[in-house]
């Protein structure tokens, strides 16, 4: 299919495929079996550039957009998205820097994100606020020139590894959500400690924590835009970041369709290759429709991000539900046309299978996603649009 | 520091074909590739200038597709490439190679430190290193598995058969690295964006005012004869059964054969 890229945007792409092939694919099943958190190849990433992609020239970026990101992350993805994962959740905690911070802030923090010296994270979960993310319990007090945080924040990818953490905490807990507002909290901040590590059933490579703040001090000048807008931001920067999620899963069922049809093409069974099979035949096409067509949606809101959009949450979710529920769909039948062998830890399947499930659960479950395409569709209807 | 680093374009297969007319490789139609041994020295140049300080520059005599290789190694960190490129060159061996090398590296100015690669892929002689630094007048190590500690010297390890020895070099010098020094990097994309655009200067023979009665195949030492694939002889024989009895027979074959 032809996408139109740039000269630019297909050396993103060949770069990370090269990387992927040549350093993420021989260590993928040594990485998920040893849970161990790649930093080898993310070191390999920074010193090509490819953390340079999703920040602006003038804090050392290379000033890049969404499409640039889906591109490195789609071919990160399809050899390993544990590792795709890692990388971009630094995104995602640079987009709350780059969309809400100051001048400052900006000039102090992306420089390092930009070059893969720090990795970035963001933090809105809790124990007892997954899709309710308005329920969040953690505090920031404010306290002479700046505030306390006390709280505990689950499931935070790039947990314990990562320099910088976008925190979502209660200002005022009186308001809800309301009362929600966004800080940047730095790694070695005393009375900010990590869980154990998750024990994750995919995406192994990639490193996933509590964040336990107990009478953490930061000081003011770390507030990310005003107090009472850290549930807007949240929302906003997943808005941006959900493409990232919906290239993540084309990435891996593009690897899950390969891998499939090439072991199609050698396995023998009733003296021929099970790829003449037609039963086998129509697996692997619908594989290969749906790829392509989450390829093309999820190309599609990148671009349109990209061109300034203001509204995408119903385009971003859209991208995000549909490329996920594919990952899976393909996946499963990636390891059905494998058989027994599919089941067997020693071929690339099952893992692929593993690491897709996630991408229908965080950054918004499918369902949470589906209401909020519903209710835009709803107003839009009541607005005649 | 200023680091030179000699590169040169080979054929990405070990199959290559040979001219009969001419004894030398066809290199039509085959993807050409940095030489494996070659990219670590690039590498370890590379390393060595984010350092210590200064520039490397990569240089390679070659046909003028080599150019290609040598916007590769800008990308992969060389600042600066220059690729020597004369129908006198052809058909060179290690020594007009050498000379031609050493030559530009003199017009080049100023080195610190030449690296190569131990030897290359396609003619596999690993003489070239040696060969320049005699030309050049400058003290040789081979074989460098680690580079240590650089002052006004260079500490190194020299890999050996039975281990690797330290070795004291002074500056300025020629070193041929190993596979096991470092594992190169992969370009970057700042490095890309670069050599699609950087210059890179083509020296001929008249530019190197060169001698060119040593350049070539004129200034060629050895000449291939004839190149031929060794014929097979299968003559290895495994005894079989318990241990004593192979060794009974093993004592009969040799007294058979009158070695013992």
């Amino acid at each position: 299919m032809e996408y139109f890229l740039t000269e630019e945007q297909k050396t993103v792409r060949d770069l990370a495929r090269k990387i992927a092939e040549e350093r993420i694919l021989p260590l993928r099943a040594e990485l998920d079996e040893r849970e161990e958190f790649p930093w080898d190849i993310i070191r390999q990433l920074a010193s090509s550039d490819l953390f340079r992609i999703f920040i602006p020239e003038e804090y050392e970026g290379l000033g890049g957009g969404c499409l640039e990101l889906c591109l490195a992350v789609e071919e990160l993805s399809r050899a390993c998205s544990g590792v795709a994962i890692t990388y971009a959740a630094s995104a995602l905690g640079a987009l709350s820097i780059l969309e809400y911070g100051t001048e400052e802030q900006k000039r102090r923090r992306l420089p390092d994100i930009a070059s893969g010296k720090s990795l970035a994270a963001f933090a809105l979960t809790e124990a007892t606020a997954g899709s309710d993310a308005g329920a969040i319990k953690t505090t920031a007090t404010e306290k002479e020139g700046g505030y306390v945080l006390n709280g505990t924040k689950q499931f935070i990818t790039n947990g314990g590894e990562a320099e910088i953490y976008t925190v979502i905490a209660l200002t005022d807990k009186e308001r809800g959500a309301r009362g929600a507002s966004a800080f940047l909290v730095e790694k070695d901040t005393p009375g900010f400690s990590f869980g154990e590590k998750e024990k994750k059933m995919g995406i192994r490579a990639s490193s996933t924590r509590e964040l336990i703040f107990r009478n953490c001090f930061i000081l003011k000048e770390n507030l990310l835009g005003k107090e009472g807008m850290g549930f807007i931001i949240a929302l906003r920067v997943l808005d941006r970041s959900r493409p990232g999620v919906a290239a993540q899963a084309v990435g891996i069922a593009q690897g899950a369709l390969e891998a499939a049809t090439d072991y199609a093409r050698q396995r023998i069974q009733f003296e021929h290759p099970i790829i003449s099979i037609q039963a086998v035949q129509h697996m692997l096409a619908d594989m290969a429709i749906e790829v392509e067509a989450a390829r093309a949606l999820v190309y599609s809101v990148a671009r349109t991000i990209d061109s300034g959009a203001k509204s995408i949450t119903e385009e971003a979710a859209m991208a995000k539900v549909f490329a996920s529920d594919v990952a899976m769909r393909v996946t499963t039948n990636a390891v059905q046309v494998f058989g027994g062998a599919g089941y067997i830890r020693d071929y690339p399947i099952e893992k692929m299978m593993r690491d897709a499930k996630i991408t229908q659960i965080y950054e918004g479950t499918n369902q949470v996603l589906r209401n909020v395409i519903a209710s835009e569709l709803r107003k839009r209807r009541s607005r005649q649009e | 520091m200023n680091i030179v680093v000699c590169l040169k374009q080979v054929p990405g297969t070990t199959e290559v074909k040979i001219d009969p007319q001419t004894n030398t490789l066809i290199r039509e139609g085959i993807l050409n590739i940095l030489n494996p041994f070659d990219a670590y020295a690039l590498e370890e140049g590379v390393r060595l200038k984010e350092r210590c300080g200064g520039r490397v520059t990569a240089i390679s005599m070659g046909p003028p597709q080599a150019e290609e290789m040598l916007r590769e190694a800008i990308s992969l960190g060389a600042d600066e490439a220059v690729l020597l490129s004369d129908k006198a060159f052809a058909g060179a061996d290690t020594l007009a190679t050498s000379y031609t090398l050493a030559r530009a590296i003199e017009k080049l100015g100023q080195t610190d430190l030449i690296i190569c690669g131990r030897q290359t892929f396609d003619g596999d002689t690993g003489q070239v290193g040696p060969e320049l630094a005699e030309m050049l007048g400058l003290p040789f190590v081979a074989y460098v598995s680690k580079i240590e500690d650089i002052n006004k010297g260079m500490h190194l390890q020299r890999m050996v058969e039975e281990g690797h020895e330290i070795i004291e070099l002074p500056l300025p010098a020629v070193i041929t690295v190993v596979k096991e020094i470092n594992v190169p990097r992969l370009p970057s994309l700042r490095g890309l964006a670069k050599a699609k655009s950087a210059p890179i200067p083509v020296w001929t023979a008249e530019e190197l005012a060169i001698d060119m009665d040593k350049v070539g195949l004129k200034g060629s030492a050895t000449r291939v004869v004839k190149v031929f694939s060794p014929q097979r002889v299968n003559r290895g024989e495994i005894l079989q059964g318990e241990p004593e009895e192979q060794v009974k027979n093993l004592i009969s074959k040799l007294g058979d054969a009158g070695i013992v």
